[in-house]
């Protein structure tokens, strides 16, 4: 099952390697991760979707990863009641022939459109996982140049902020 | 050409040589001082290092420090060394190296004192900061090697971040569960200029330990003592590190309770005490190995279920008993054996708590049960004439007492000495558990006798692990260290040995260390005193003139290839499948 953590961490350098080395070293395997400044400028938060077998074993790996000086928290966010976004950027081919197709598609998903050229555009897309992976899969028959993704972030719903928790 | 003396620069000023930044740091207050000026506020008496180009400021400012350096002859062993002051010391040890090679030969010392949970300091220096990541001479990224067995580490890329830094390194090397520290010092940053080395207030907001347990669980765990019919304490190296033996001795007089220990928690209580029913697991005796499997109530304690212990099967280890486990580290509740009585805190606290609240049970039956297995599978050896390993342990047993500490290496020695030679306290038995480091023993008995220079320490090794560090032989003669080596000689890498000879069918491969040296020699050439001992009569004698000499001896003890250590519980069989019981 895949599990979504937010882990809050001093921003410090190698913070990162540090986690994603301990991830892996306890064998398991990271799906995605993020990582960007918060509201408070020494705090840095990362957004990770590990794959793991039960709860059991996410346990494991949330102590472990706590044991770590530089992290300040660990939040499970699976199963709240949370929204979740990614962006990703996706250059299609687009020759003026089929432009108005791509368009189409393109507004249909509320994405936008941040560059054209003569051959190809470059589409600008937020959502959950399954809205970027379905405009993929429309845009394939134009031909899919370059995909960029960044990665899950996920934010609790409600009043509270999750270092609060 | 170097600027002028007296003009104001900077160390990190890349137009800056190599020898303006020497110029510069014997004159001024710069970063070496502050950092020996803080080490000296730590309460640090000795630096186990080996010098080198990056650290030549360091080692410059270290002739005006009160600080006193031992200069062992390889990286790897100044680290063991200071793991070994530590141990026996109880406080934080300090080693240090330099940069590249250096640094790199640390690293089997650090994982060594990190699986064992051993507080260090480790310095190691670095490149100039504007060469960092330039693949300079003699650079490694050590913190990013040592990153997975450092409890924690730091680059300090700037002179004015050292006394935080130094501060924050032995807060975290030893509270919670200890471990090593490593500090990453840049040689432009231990030649710059400090102006204020006021050390911060420690701000360590993402750091936090629990020290009291939750009374609620101790409550539990107290009751669920009570009720037992067959309980057991099963204690590990925490007990030792959390000062806990004294409050383990109550709760034993207080409830009669048995114990059993791990290989780090030899000492944790007095081996010759009746409540002791020896080590657990692989080579424990079979007494404790029954009992654990058997018991109804578990006392874990400062102890992680490693796989030397419950042979890999988690899920056969202990199955009738309800887990008590009560550890500083929450990650360790759960690991391996899931507890009915997780209890996180400080051994010693949450003990504490526990013998306040205890009834004693009755434990009557469960005794009459273990003292019938004690009478049925002891711990024994057949003295069949020649020269057995096992007599030698329980002879220098009685050269000890209670101050007398014993150093292993790694091997079928270490498992004779954790067997046969009587400890009578904790700190006295030094050994390289969890990570099992061959040439562990004479560096580490080298920072025991610094540590404790009026007791006795005894190194018991084999051949093999020997010669890993048997170059440490000068450091003992140049500090006059009296530590009585014994040396289980017997030709062969006899661990390896005896597992091939019982799972392999005897099928031999590079086991035979030919051309061994002759260890008098060795012993004369270091300028030491070396006595051979080749039979059972000879023993007594040796042991008592290594003692007489106030000077490191060596006892090379001549014992055979085919000696093996026993009882032995095969790693990944259950208790009924172990060999050398008795029927």
């Amino acid at each position: 099952m895949k599990y979504t953590l937010a882990v809050l961490v001093e921003n410090k350098p190698g913070v990162l390697t540090h986690i994603s080395g301990l991830i892996s070293r306890r064998a398991f395997n990271i799906e995605s991760i993020a990582a960007g400044y918060t509201e408070e400028p020494d705090m840095t938060r990362i957004t990770i979707e590990v794959e793991a077998d039960d709860e059991y074993e996410l346990e494991q790996v949330v102590n472990q990863l706590s044991k770590l000086i530089d992290v300040i928290k660990i939040i499970d966010l699976t199963g709240q009641d949370r929204i979740h976004r990614e962006l990703a950027l996706i250059k299609v081919k687009a020759s003026p022939k089929n432009r108005a197709e791509v368009i189409n598609i393109v507004e249909i998903f509320r994405a936008h459109i941040v560059d054209v050229n003569k051959e190809t555009m470059i589409i600008e897309i937020t959502g959950e996982d399954t809205k970027i992976e379905a405009i993929c899969e429309l845009l394939k028959d134009y031909g899919i140049v370059e995909i960029v993704r960044t990665g899950r972030i996920a934010i609790c719903r409600g009043p509270r902020p999750a270092k609060n928790v | 050409m170097g600027k002028p003396r007296g003009q104001m620069y900077f160390a990190s000023d890349p137009e800056i040589s190599w020898e303006d930044v020497e110029n510069l740091s014997s004159t001024t207050y710069n970063g070496a001082k502050v950092l020996l000026e803080l080490l000296t506020e730590e309460g640090v008496e000795v630096i186990f290092g080996y010098p080198g180009g990056s650290l030549l400021t360091l080692y410059d400012a270290l002739l005006d420090s009160p600080i006193r350096h031992v200069l062992p002859r390889h990286e790897q062993t100044a680290v063991h060394a200071a793991d070994g002051y530590a141990r026996a010391s109880g406080k934080v040890g300090v080693c240090m190296a330099t940069s590249g090679p250096g640094a790199a030969n640390m690293v089997t010392g650090i994982a060594n004192a990190y699986m064992d949970s051993i507080p260090l300091v480790i310095l190691t220096g670095q490149v100039p900061t504007h060469l960092l990541g330039t693949d300079s001479f003699q650079e490694v990224d050590i913190t990013g090697m040592t990153m997975p067995i450092t409890k924690h580490s730091y680059l300090v890329k700037d002179a004015k971040e050292i006394p935080r830094i130094v501060k924050e390194a032995f807060y975290i090397a030893s509270t919670g569960r200890p471990g090593p520290v490593l500090i990453d010092l840049p040689k432009d940053v231990l030649a710059a200029e400090v102006q204020n080395s006021n050390p911060p207030k420690l701000c360590l907001k993402s750091y936090k330990f629990f020290s009291k347990g939750n009374p609620g669980q101790i409550e539990e765990a107290a009751k669920a003592l009570a009720q037992s019919k067959k309980p057991i304490v099963y204690a590990g190296g925490g007990v030792i590190t959390s000062q806990a033996s004294a409050v383990l001795k109550e709760l034993v007089e207080k409830t009669n309770i048995p114990v059993v220990t791990t290989l780090m928690g030899i000492g944790s209580i007095p081996t010759n005490s009746p409540n002791f029913l020896g080590m657990v697991g692989m080579h424990g005796t079979i007494t404790a190995n029954l009992a654990v499997n058997d018991c109804d109530l578990l006392i874990a304690v400062g102890v992680r279920f490693d796989d030397r212990v419950t042979s890999g099967l988690k899920h056969r280890f202990a199955t009738k008993a309800k887990v008590v486990h009560i550890d500083i580290d929450p990650a360790e509740i759960g690991k391996v054996v899931k507890s009915h009585i997780p209890i996180v805190g400080d051994a010693r606290l949450v003990l504490e708590e526990l013998v306040e609240k205890v009834v004693p049970p009755e434990t009557e039956k469960w005794w009459e049960q273990l003292l019938n297995w004690k009478k049925q599978y002891p711990l024994c050896y057949e003295p069949d004439g020649h020269l057995n390993p096992q007599m030698i342990l329980e002879a220098m047993g009685t050269y000890s007492d209670g101050d007398s500490i014993v150093v292993t290496d790694v091997g079928q020695h270490q498992m004779w000495a954790a067997q046969f030679y009587p400890v009578l306290n904790k700190r006295k038995f030094i050994t390289s558990a969890g990570l099992g480091t061959m040439g562990f023993g004479l560096p580490a008995a080298i920072g025991a006798q610094i540590a404790k220079p009026k007791s006795l320490v005894w190194l018991v090794t084999g051949d093999g692990s020997f010669q890993m560090s048997i170059q440490e032989l000068a450091t003992t003669v140049q500090y006059q260290l009296p530590i009585k080596i014994v040396l289980m000689n017997n030709g062969v890498l006899g661990m390896v040995r005896q597992l091939q000879k019982m799972f392999y069918n005897e099928r031999f491969n590079q086991i035979q260390l030919y051309s061994n040296p002759d260890f008098m020699k060795v012993a004369d050439a270091y300028g030491i005193k070396g006595i051979k001992v080749e039979s059972p009569e000879q023993v007594n004698e040796a042991l008592k003139k290594a003692i007489e000499i106030p000077n490191p001896v060596l006892i090379d003890c001549r014992i055979s290839p085919d000696e093996i250590v026993l009882p032995m519980l095969p790693p990944g069989k259950a208790i009924t499948d172990i060999l050398g019981g008795n029927e």
